[in-house]
């Protein structure tokens, strides 16, 4: 079976696949440098595959121990801060989806004020915060402001969802006798699987490649993520760019491996608040 | 039946969430303000002095921040109708569902998943002197020894790490668009183009003013890729309203002015949103 393509179908393809190229070269000649040695990461012309290749930047990430704590700091704080965000952002966003109180709407507005204040305008505060309260310098105090900086958004998405859940559900269980809490264990959670997954993959990425906040309060190098590692490869003369790159690819494999499998969630999470509203 | 009962529940979900939220956001958001009327001093023990507006009167005479804004305003023109207009062409393109679909939505979603350093490094390599770019368009330009030449660099960057986030949420609002009327109108007579015009863009008016608005708070907080590729070489003059602020803060202490540029900063944003929104209504109905 062969498929005719009218011209204007092959002027779109052609038009997509030329766009195509220009996002993945440079990801494609990083894989490539990332196999160069030092000398031949500038050379002119250009080495699109490496000749010699070489593993050695690799060795040097993955073998040489430095690299390997960025990046267990860097999967600790991002997993920890998820975790933490993801279920106080569950339990505020079904506190306001749920129930009547008063100051429901004062409180959920004030929430939103979060997600219009970007993240950097308040570093200098929260620096002088971390600091007063002993957080400077450790991992902890990433994971806190990361925590905090995660939860006006999660909340957000969360309340639609929960709203949307039938009351009924809610009402039978109480009747059979359930607590507020085994409600929202047992029922709530389970049913918001699919949200719980949008913002929880949000949360994961934003917090992998922080990069500020990381900067400004990590001081000593046991305590660096990978974002600021690899940032700091940079010297003042010449950088090993096949290092960084190596470097780099280590560090955003699990982030697109993440992206791959839960797409779909993707699509979810950024209509949810664009198109919706 | 005791009052408050009634709302121990709610209070015990949203209090743990509000609390943390209360102490590490609202809380540093109202210490912004504070500090910036101060001479504030992070020594311990050092006495921070009361000085009113003195900072904000700096601010508006500092020669410098006017040079950091005009290179955030350089970068937010040159950045947010390319990711717009872009990113609305690719959606068109691919919003017939083919087998290629889901094949080219990941390849252009690629670099918004990666992380600001990892393609800002990128960008800095391949715009090396010795790098791929000059080499491709067969250039011997220098393009971080001066100022207009930097800034192609870091605004390409904005462009090409933010199609993919406008072009799926064009993907998902062009869904929405009503098939009926796109019918209707071709059997009026119109072309592809008036149909465009006519039909589509006034359908994903919203989208197209949440996309603005959002690009536009983007373009102002653009920090990592300036600081991370320049540095605000040569001499300062890349700077970007967040570099200045960071490095005043950071670098020369100056914690009460970092904070008032940060206020002033927070403003202008507001006040940008709160314009966007209201001409984008004013379209939608005249």
């Amino acid at each position: 079976m062969t498929r005719r393509f009218s011209p204007a179908e092959a002027l779109r393809l052609t038009t997509l696949a030329v766009g195509a190229l220009v996002m993945i070269t440079p990801f494609l000649y990083m894989v490539s440098t990332s196999f160069k040695a030092q000398q031949y990461v500038l050379k002119v012309p250009p080495q699109f595959i490496p000749d010699p290749a070489t593993l050695s930047n690799y060795e040097r990430v993955l073998v040489r121990g430095d690299f390997v704590q960025y990046f267990l700091n860097s999967a600790m704080v991002a997993v920890t801060a998820t975790a933490i965000s993801v279920l106080l952002s569950a339990m505020m966003a079904y506190g306001f989806a749920r129930y009547r109180f008063p100051g429901r709407e004062w409180l959920f507005r004030i929430l939103l004020l979060g997600l219009m204040i970007p993240a950097l305008m308040l570093i200098v505060p929260q620096f002088v915060l971390a600091k007063w309260l002993g957080l400077i310098d450790t991992l902890w105090g990433l994971i806190v402001f990361y925590v905090a900086g995660n939860l006006a958004l999660n909340t957000f998405l969360l309340r639609g969802f929960f709203e949307a859940l039938p009351q009924e559900l809610d009402d039978a269980m109480q009747i059979d006798g359930a607590t507020d809490w085994r409600r929202f264990i047992g029922l709530a959670l389970p049913l918001a699987r699919p949200a719980l997954a949008t913002a929880a993959i949000f949360t994961f990425l934003a917090t992998w490649d922080e990069y500020a906040w990381a900067l400004t309060a990590i001081t000593s190098p046991q305590n660096k993520t990978l974002p600021i590692a690899i940032a700091l490869l940079q010297g003042p003369k010449g950088t090993q760019w096949g290092l960084v790159f190596a470097a780099s690819i280590v560090a955003i494999l699990p982030v697109i491996a993440v992206f791959l499998i839960f797409q779909r969630h993707f699509v979810q999470g950024l209509t949810a608040g664009a198109v919706k509203g | 039946m005791s009052h408050w009962r009634q709302y121990l529940a709610p209070a015990l979900f949203v209090a743990p969430g509000f609390l943390v939220f209360t102490v590490f956001v609202l809380y540093p958001m109202a210490q912004a303000v504070l500090m910036s009327v101060y001479d504030y001093k992070i020594v311990a023990g050092a006495v921070s002095t009361f000085i009113g507006l003195t900072n904000y009167l700096r601010a508006v005479s500092d020669e410098h921040l006017w040079l950091s804004l005009s290179n955030s305003g350089v970068y937010m023109l040159f950045t947010v109708p390319p990711q717009i207009a872009l990113g609305l062409g690719v959606a068109l393109l691919l919003q017939k569902s083919s087998p290629a679909q889901p094949f080219f939505r990941v390849l252009y979603y690629l670099p918004v998943v990666t992380s600001w350093v990892v393609v800002t490094l990128l960008f800095k390599y391949l715009f090396a002197d010795r790098g791929l770019i000059n080499f491709l368009l067969g250039l011997h330009v220098s393009w971080f020894s001066e100022r207009w030449t930097a800034m192609v660099a870091i605004c390409a960057l904005g462009v090409w790490k933010g199609i993919g986030w406008s072009m799926m949420i064009f993907i998902a609002a062009l869904q929405g668009v009503p098939n009926s009327l796109l019918e209707a109108a071709k059997i009026d007579g119109a072309n592809p183009w008036q149909r465009f015009l006519n039909v589509t863009i006034p359908a994903i008016w919203p989208t197209i003013a949440f996309v603005t608005i959002m690009l536009v708070i983007g373009g102002l907080n653009v920090f990592t890729s300036v600081q991370a590729m320049t540095d605000s070489a040569p001499g300062g003059s890349t700077d970007v309203v967040l570099t200045y602020m960071y490095r005043e803060t950071f670098k020369f202490l100056d914690f009460g002015y970092g904070s008032a540029i940060a206020v002033l900063l927070t403003l202008l944003v507001f006040a940008l949103s709160a314009i966007q929104l209201r001409f984008f209504r004013n379209e939608a109905t005249a």
